[in-house]
């Protein structure tokens, strides 16, 4: 370890540990929890926000980026947006007031019980120095849910998730287990529902069972000056299917990370990201990938847009275990850079210790192609009628990747809005 | 219909002069063919018309119907009715094409104060204009030119031209990569198009085009300027003696 003059406290530092002395007794769970909260506070006394030196963190610098953090909490939203894709059902992600039905082979309890029981120190203890995310929220997590999927249950609508800010602190934590051969798709919406600025913690725990199949969009939609840190851990087991699509188009300052470990043989996973960036946002989507056993797929295509000031980040990981032969993971990310005070970072890594594998990066930055733009206008098409042409194209290919029809055409009118007000 | 007075074109980035001093005057209803050996300016003239801006004006003027339209930009000059067949069609993929002749033909209906196209409407106009130039509709359905043939890409820009129905048509080697068969069902398409109030200017290299497309007048292109203007029988000439006797007459 290297030892340091202790770096002056920040104003957003200063902001969580008050808040944190504020919240204490008011927060869920029994005297180990507390316990618990204290020590992952205590931690972040000493090491403060993860900056650049931390290599996890090197392009997302907490420490210069995250100005200020809101004095409140947010009361709880419960689910009222509309639903991106119609006739689905829709759940509030702190459980806190579920009007819908819960369907047949699903069951959904609040993570408030969980936080009571004996489960919720494991649940909660963060074993890296580096995860803030999850460190943040095991210090703050006061709401949530719990969600069963039983063995073999097909959900037919879609289950769509509501994590609502009304502005100040929010912290979320969402436990999904998908039984044994079932299968559903799921929407994580991240959503704006008040004014004034949030700062967000939203982890979700997701497990798929032998054999299931799902589809889980993370769909990020908060307010321009928002700060949303988001993490997603994954186990996949045996034979089991995973598409995973992250829509990102909102917030200031955003990371999402991806944690997977694949340790059941023939899984097959899929990261799909779009990345619509503008104004002066700053986005993050960092992924670490386990193969920890033999025979199993990865890939991952990101597109991103980017306008203004904005800024971009990938990082993904690709582990492969020594006994994970045969492991299939391949890298793409793909940005258009539109305006000269854009940026977007990329960066790859594989760790491989298998001696017969295939994997593969790369990365692609580019603007739009002046001959497709001349041939579009040359048929009277209007220059920014064109250019949104052309970027919508650069999006499309992956959001035809959801195959869903419904899904498709829900996020290709998400996407169109978005650029329709920033391009 | 147009008028082209004395115009002196370079590209933008180098200052390489390529149109120098160029006269043409094409008449509504005519057919104008435009030859010259490789090099002598006809694609470039075709991008001048058009308003590709990698090419700068110098000097000289373009009218349009008695108009500069040296100030539109290409989509404006596209709405206004002008009309360029692409020698090298672009592939772009993530663009369905059935979707790029919907926005094309309402927005420029939307320039000229029209009201856009019902969806009924649009699909009976297109699959007309497909059936007489022999394109399948599967065809359309794909992203715009990705995977077509040279015959196909071709076809598709005369599919393009009977839909957006523009008053002047440049045709830039049309025929480059076409086999007979392919020629005779565009040059089909364009004929089908010639009326009295529509000027055609084919550009070529070659007089085979012109036995099917047959031209009012036809204008010899060398190092920027139409050293030579006649009748259809001037093509005739070209195919036998080349282009040399014409170039020595004209230094």
């Amino acid at each position: 370890m290297n030892v340091q003059s202790k770096k002056p406290i920040t104003a957003a530092e200063q902001s969580l540990l008050d808040r944190y002395s504020e919240r204490r007794d008011a927060l869920q769970g029994d005297a180990s929890v507390t316990e618990l909260r204290d020590g992952l506070v205590h931690d972040f006394a000493q090491t403060g926000l993860p900056g650049r030196r931390i290599e996890t963190w090197h392009y997302t610098d907490l420490r210069t980026l995250l100005k200020s953090a809101p004095s409140d909490f947010s009361a709880e939203a419960g689910a009222s947006a509309k639903p991106i894709v119609p006739d689905s059902i829709v759940l509030s992600a702190r459980n806190d007031c579920q009007d819908s039905a819960i369907p047949d082979g699903m069951d959904v309890s609040s993570f408030k019980e969980l936080l009571a029981s004996e489960r919720a120190t494991d649940l909660l203890a963060s074993k890296r120095s580096d995860d803030f995310i999850g460190r943040v929220n095991s210090m703050f997590v006061d709401g949530g849910s719990v969600v069963e999927v039983s063995k073999g249950a097909k959900l037919e609508k879609t289950i769509e998730f509501q994590n609502a800010s009304l502005g100040g602190h929010l912290h979320t934590r969402m436990s999904v287990n998908i039984g044994e051969g079932a299968s559903g798709t799921f929407i994580e919406r991240q959503i704006a529902a008040g004014k004034t600025d949030s700062f967000v913690s939203s982890i979700t725990d997701l497990t798929i069972g032998k054999g299931a199949a799902v589809t889980w969009i993370i769909s990020q939609e908060r307010g321009v000056s928002d700060t949303h840190l988001g993490q997603i851990n994954i186990r996949l087991g045996e034979d089991a299917r995973l598409t995973l699509f992250i829509a990102n188009a909102g917030g200031h300052l955003v990371r999402q990370e991806v944690h997977v470990t694949a340790d059941g043989e023939n899984s097959d996973f899929a990261l799909r990201g779009v990345n619509l960036l503008g104004g002066d946002s700053h986005t993050d989507i960092t992924m670490e990938f386990d193969h920890l056993v033999a025979n199993c797929v990865s890939a991952e295509t990101l597109r991103n847009v980017v306008f203004d000031r904005a800024r971009g980040v990938f990082q993904g990981q690709i582990r492969v275990a020594q006994i994970a032969q045969k492991t299939d993971a391949k890298m793409a990310c793909n940005t258009l850079l539109l305006s000269d005070e854009g940026e977007f970072f990329s960066k790859p890594e594989l760790e491989i210790f298998a001696d017969d594998v295939q994997c593969g990066h790369g990365a692609t930055v580019t603007d739009i192609d002046e001959n497709h733009l001349f041939y579009l206008k040359a048929r009277g098409i209007s220059d920014s009628k064109a250019r949104a042409m052309l970027v919508n194209a650069f999006i499309s290919e992956i959001v035809e990747d959801l195959e869903q029809e419904d899904l498709v055409e829900a996020f290709e009118n998400r996407f169109s809005e978005w650029l329709a007000q920033h391009a | 219909m147009l008028e082209i007075k004395n115009l002196h074109a370079r590209i933008a980035e180098d200052g390489t002069e390529i149109i120098r001093g160029l006269n043409l005057t094409v008449k509504a209803g005519e057919v104008a063919a435009i030859m010259g050996p490789n090099g002598s300016g006809k694609s470039t003239l075709s991008y001048v018309l058009t308003g590709r801006e990698d090419y700068e004006v110098t000097e000289g003027d373009i009218l349009y119907n008695g108009e500069s339209i040296l100030d539109m930009d290409v989509s404006e000059r596209a709405a206004s009715g002008i009309f360029l067949a692409f020698q090298y069609p672009v592939e772009i993929p993530g663009v369905a094409t059935m979707q790029f002749l919907k926005v094309a033909m309402n927005e420029q209906r939307k320039a000229r104060g029209e009201d856009e196209l019902s969806t009924p409407d649009f699909i009976r106009k297109v699959k007309e204009a497909a059936g007489e130039l022999k394109i399948d509709m599967d065809m359309l359905k794909r992203p715009l030119n990705v995977g077509f043939s040279g015959g196909e890409k071709k076809r598709a820009e005369i599919l393009q031209m009977a839909l957006l129905e523009p008053s002047l048509c440049i045709l830039d080697e049309t025929d480059s990569g076409l086999d007979i068969d392919a020629l005779k069902i565009v040059a089909d398409g364009v004929n089908a198009l010639r009326s009295p109030d529509r000027a055609i200017v084919v550009i070529t290299h070659y007089q085979r085009l012109l036995d099917y497309i047959v031209p009012d007048s036809v204008h010899v292109l060398y190092k920027g300027r139409v050293i030579e203007s006649g009748q259809k029988e001037l093509a005739l000439e070209l195919e036998k003696n080349g282009y040399a006797n014409i170039i020595e007459k004209a230094a």
